[in-house]
């Protein structure tokens, strides 16, 4: 069976660059901007555990199963 | 943004909070909670008293009132009162909730009325910049202990067990899953649900304690967090530095409104 693949949105209008998707993500989804905002380079090593979406304390981080290509 | 956050939220945001404060993940919390609980928004109330975390009211999609420091329980057990049926929320800060009010606080807890409280314990005056409160840990610096605060540690879910509240848990940001079930499990209660929830606030708390990075608040409380389950097995010196988060407490209430709602009965067919 193929992996399960998620897609992964920063809403970056809302985003604080508070640090904490990047450094709780357990397979380091995000990276940084040069202002410190989270930015996505790396969605299909999401397992889509949500700890993202569930610590982001300004609602931006959004994870969706991906449909099938 | 998420379905859950456009229906319970009133889309105002950004929110005033500042960059990585804990507050903002309790909000999600609550908004998963009511996804899961399909209350009637009409029927929901919110009540908040005066600090960062108070400002919640501002955002939540249901009726709200913002009233005044340490008074969101006196409003609470007025609307709650007035209209029994309302399914009445009320948020408060450390300090808002005790300090200033921590003489409603005993006695909401006391009369045990059906409502839920979340407390968002930062450990700090937040709004205000950064005095300590009733909830600062022992030691711990902060504008008004530069040194480091001598008042011994204080325990407000042991205050709100002692005081008859019939359901007392604590909850964490980290554990965010268990905190909406917690918060789940709070509503369902019939009687004054207390939850107290370690909350963080990265800049009037963080910044004077050497731990200024939002990430590492909130790590701080996945490593220093036991649930009750476990802390049950573990000896007291084991327990001793830890957080123990969980259902701490719970029995079954004589709610006061249902008990008011009889008295009235009983009166109106003339009985003494
Ligand atoms: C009667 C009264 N006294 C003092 C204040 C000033 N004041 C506003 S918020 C606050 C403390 C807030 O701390 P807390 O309740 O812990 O909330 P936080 O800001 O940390 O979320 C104080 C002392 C006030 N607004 N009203
Ligand atoms: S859902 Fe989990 S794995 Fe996917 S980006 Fe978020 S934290 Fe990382
Ligand atoms: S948790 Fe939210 S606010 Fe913080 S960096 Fe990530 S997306 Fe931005
Ligand atoms: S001062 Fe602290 S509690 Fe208030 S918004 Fe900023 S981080 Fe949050």
């Amino acid at each position: 069976m193929a992996k399960k693949l998620y897609n992964v949105t920063v809403q970056e209008k809302l985003c604080k660059a508070c640090g904490i998707c990047i450094a709780l993500c357990p397979t380091k989804v995000f990276g940084a901007t040069a202002e410190g905002k989270a930015n996505v380079n790396n969605a299909d090593a999401c397992t889509g555990c949500l700890t993202c979406e569930m610590h982001c304390p300004d609602f931006c981080v959004e994870v969706e199963a991906r449909e099938n290509e | 943004m998420k379905e859950i956050y456009k229906e319970y939220f009133r889309g105002n945001l950004p929110h005033i909070w500042c960059s990585g404060c804990g507050n903002g993940i309790v909000m999600s919390a609550w908004a998963r909670a009511m996804d899961q609980l399909q209350l009637d928004k009409n029927q929901c109330v919110g009540v908040s008293g005066i600090g960062c975390s108070s400002r919640i009211t501002g955002y939540l999609d249901i009726n709200t009132l913002h009233t005044a420091h340490g008074r969101a329980l006196p409003f609470a057990t007025g609307v709650k009162m007035a209209k029994p049926e309302m399914h009445v929320f009320v948020f408060s800060g450390d300090g808002d909730c005790a300090a200033i009010g921590g003489n409603h606080f005993i006695h909401a807890c006391r009369r045990d009325m059906d409502m839920t409280l979340i407390v968002f314990n930062n450990h700090i005056y937040g709004m205000t910049g950064g005095q300590f409160s009733p909830l600062t840990p022992f030691g711990k610096k902060s504008t008004t202990s530069p040194y480091g605060t001598v008042d011994p540690d204080f325990d407000l879910c042991k205050l709100a067990i002692g005081a008859g509240a019939s359901f007392v848990a604590r909850g964490d940001i980290f554990h965010a899953k268990q905190l909406t079930d917690l918060i789940v499990e709070a509503h369902n209660h019939p009687g004054f649900a207390v939850i107290e929830v370690m909350a963080t606030c990265p800049i009037s708390y963080g910044r004077h304690n050497k731990i200024p990075k939002p990430a590492d608040m909130v790590n701080y409380l996945k490593e220093n967090t036991v649930s009750k389950v476990r802390a049950d097995k573990m000896t007291p010196e084991e327990v001793a530095d830890k957080i123990v988060v969980g259902i701490l407490h719970q029995h079954e209430p004589l709610e006061y409104t249902k008990e008011y709602a009889k008295l009235v009965k009983r009166l109106q067919g003339g009985e003494k």
